[in-house]
């Protein structure tokens, strides 16, 4: 909350209804945006956000999941918490999947829902659901608030607790009645929580400890995830990297954390990683992990994984370490603080530089690995997805730009083929995997960053679960590119058909001609493109980027181009299966 | 590390509305079993402990409490340690008595301190409260005669009074 606002929100001791008080209380917490749409139980609020003056602008959504995912690409581009309002039951509902999204990927959110009357709750009323019940194991924390004096104290704690320590989202849930009562509205900056620190201990024990193992490792490899982003902390990591001169290893989440462009740089582990990132892990003798938890989809069988590491884990969450890997080192506190003591403490032994000259060799292995075996695909008479990504890539060369996605096939070419070097330019939905995140969060994060060029790579399928939130970027005239991987199929789950499954194709043929997306997007208002082949992507990506209007490209690619390399589920990291090469591959630089 | 064992956690929580969910719902999420639970005030109106019973790998229990530290209504977790506590449960338990066992009965159950609290033509009931390995002998002795019906409350402990107030109460939270 900024000085001014507090004191604004302090020196305002007046008599208003609690759905002011709900509007006073986001002023103070100096939100500017918020995404919704009105309903029953929430009306008071929205008839306050038209009867008073205030600051804060509302985007109207066409479903409240977009609102959820707009809030959090809004949230995960700016850093700042995204706000999301819905009504009482299925408005309520709706946000399930958003909230979930951003617990898995601990983005800072707080749901602010309306509920049926006081005197109805438990009675099965009309649009009555129990929504801090249902979010429960979804949520870094809930609000029922029981009376209309304790709405800004509620709103309050809510965006402390969205914001600080491991961010996450909150939901506020606030009767109806309580929305009509008057109350002497107090905002107080105190929050009053015993059970809940943001504070950590200052003294960083493990430390040495951790530069002893430095020290002594042949093999480390930083190991960096989302915590990195969350964090703020992207400097220091670049500061002890270069200072460790080891290889750095950034989960899907973590992209753009690491510069993708940076020498040290090995990018992206896991199912779908590169297999120097993935063969760097299996063979390191010591995980610097950061920021980062040991999923399965980063680890493939998790006893198999870095099997000769030895780990250092730095987390702001104590929960995370040892919990899937055991940690031989750990630090709990802010990436901000620990690793720059880290790097302190590794320059200040006088044996740095032997330390270094000796680690060099594994360096020159694991970079003579990346130059041997970038990611890369073959050219052929259809479109390669993996052409557009590069195509958009070079594009936006050197201009602002964030790369928002769906989930599946689409998602992890754009991971693979997009360089990006800098912190909050990638947003995509990793924990929960979310299908139609793309749409909203791009929308989200260009309200956000307006000046910024947001292309959301999307799939024909993700697309069609929230392309109805074109109408919201038509009305609110938000220029994100809507780049659609057209295949006619749910890609990812027809390769593991086409690998795992005997090529039985069950009920993933989507049909790519049905809906035609231009006359979709026509229909929307928005700028409808389409591409069949190079030569149209190159014409129709310049025109897009220079259209700064809302705009839906349908790139109709060939549906039997598949991810690779790839780490079957359950098998090791570094068992990777590919495709069979010959001479005729576009090698891609990294 | 891997062997399974009974651990008995003393959760103080805030007060408040839905905290029992939030920490019972906690344990089903990530696949912990409960064996028994107990939740009562305690000497202040704002706060109550929740005892609960888990039978659980060490590795399990050390992330169930780091787990339940990060709920924002819970203050304090702390792990019990049997020989550093007094654990009790109350049992009430209703046991078939007709004329010619009632008194062998009744004599048991003075053994075990337990108090006859109602008496019917063909049935006692007897309360009893005791370490819960304690309870479990008293309804094994009195399995024989038919038990119609047992309850009992779930655990609650304590450290002794003789165990200093740093070491027994030691919080196992990383945070401050």
């Amino acid at each position: 909350m900024s000085d001014t606002n507090l004191q604004k929100a302090r020196a305002r001791k007046e008599r208003m209804l609690g759905s002011e008080a709900i509007i006073r209380s986001l002023e103070a917490e100096d939100v500017t945006i918020c995404w919704g749409i009105p309903g029953g139980a929430i009306l008071p609020l929205y008839d306050a956000f038209m009867a008073i003056d205030h600051t804060i602008e509302h985007v109207l959504v066409r479903h409240e999941q977009g609102a959820g995912h707009m809030a959090q690409g809004y949230a995960r581009a700016t850093g700042k918490v995204g706000v999301c309002i819905a009504t009482s039951g299925p408005g309520a509902t709706n946000l399930v999947t958003p909230i979930a999204d951003a617990f898995l990927d601990s983005t800072p959110l707080v749901a602010i829902t309306g509920q049926v009357p006081t005197h109805l709750i438990g009675t099965d009323a009309f649009q009555e659901a129990d929504i801090t019940g249902i979010v429960m194991p979804i949520v870094k924390h809930s609000f029922l608030v029981q009376k209309a004096e304790d709405i800004p104290k509620a709103i309050h704690e809510a965006f402390h607790i969205a914001s600080t320590g491991r961010p996450g989202p909150v939901l506020v849930d606030i009767p109806k009645d309580l929305q009509l009562t008057e109350i002497d509205f107090e905002y107080v900056d105190t929050i009053d929580l015993v059970g809940y620190s943001a504070e950590f201990p200052r003294e960083l024990e493990g430390v040495e400890a951790a530069a002893d193992l430095i020290a002594h490792s042949r093999k480390p490899v930083l190991y960096v995830g989302g915590g990195v982003i969350n964090g703020e902390a992207s400097d220091d990591l670049i500061l002890l990297a270069e200072a460790l001169q080891v290889p750095v290893t950034t989960t899907l989440l973590a992209k753009g954390a690491f510069p993708d462009s940076h020498p040290l740089s090995v990018q992206m582990p896991g199912m779908h990683g590169s297999k120097y990132a993935n063969w760097t892990i299996h063979r390191s003798d010591l995980l610097i992990t950061v920021g980062a938890r040991f999923d399965d989809r980063v680890t493939g069988k998790l006893d198999a994984f870095a099997p000769g590491a030895k780990i250092i884990h730095f987390d702001i969450d104590p929960a995370e370490v040892s919990k899937n890997r055991f940690a031989d080192v750990s630090l709990v506190g802010e990436l901000r603080t620990t690793l720059p003591a880290l790097r302190d403490a590794v320059i200040a032994r006088k044996d740095n530089a032997a330390r270094v000259e000796a680690q060099g060799e594994w360096l020159r292995d694991v970079q003579s690995w990346k130059r041997d075996n970038p990611f890369r695909y073959k050219r052929g008479e259809k479109l390669k997805p993996q052409y557009v990504v590069e195509a958009f890539d070079k594009a936006l060369k050197g201009k602002d730009a964030i790369w928002v996605t769906g989930v599946g096939q689409h998602q992890m070419w754009a991971a693979q083929f997009l360089s990006i070097d800098g912190p909050r330019r990638w947003l995509t939905s990793g924990g929960l995997g979310t299908m139609g995140f793309g749409v909203p969060a791009a929308i989200g994060a260009q309200q956000g960053c307006p000046d910024a060029y947001v292309v959301n790579f999307d799939g024909d399928g993700c697309f069609q679960m929230t392309m109805q939130e074109l109408a919201t970027a038509r009305c609110y005239d938000v220029p994100a590119i809507h780049a659609v991987m057209n295949n006619g199929w749910l890609g990812m789950v027809r390769q593991w058909q086409e690998l795992f499954h005997g090529e039985r194709y069950s009920e993933t043929n989507l049909f790519g001609t049905i809906p035609d997306f231009v006359q979709l997007a026509e229909a929307y208002g928005v700028l409808a493109l389409r591409a069949e082949t190079e030569a149209e992507v190159d014409a129709v990506v310049a025109e897009a980027i220079a259209a700064r209007r809302p705009t839906v490209i349908d790139f109709r690619i060939d549906h039997e181009e598949k991810v690779y390399p790839m780490v079957p589920a359950g098998a090791a990291s570094h068992e990777m299966i590919d495709q069979a090469w010959d001479n005729e591959w576009v090698e891609e630089g990294v | 590390m891997a062997t399974p064992g009974h651990h008995t956690l003393s959760v103080l929580v805030e007060n408040k509305p839905g905290v029992l969910s939030r920490v019972s719902g906690l344990f089903s999420r990530r696949g912990f079993n409960i064996d028994s639970l107990a939740v009562g005030p305690t000497e202040r109106a704002d706060r109550s402990v929740i005892t609960i019973r888990v039978d659980c790998t060490r590795h399990s229990v050390e992330q169930v409490v780091k787990q339940l530290d990060k709920l924002i209504d819970v203050i304090r977790v702390l792990e019990v340690h049997p020989d550093m506590a007094i654990e009790r449960e109350l049992l009430l338990i209703k046991v078939q008595a007709d004329a010619t066992h009632r008194l062998e009965i009744m004599r048991m159950a003075e053994v075990f301190n337990a108090r006859v609290v109602d008496a019917g033509a063909d049935s006692l009931l007897l309360e009893c409260v005791e370490h819960p390995d304690r309870l479990a002998a008293l309804e094994e002795l009195l399995a024989p005669y038919t038990i119609v019906e047992a309850v009992r409350t779930g655990r609650v402990a304590m450290t002794r009074a003789s165990v200093a107030n740093d070491e027994g109460r030691a919080p196992l939270r990383i945070l401050g």
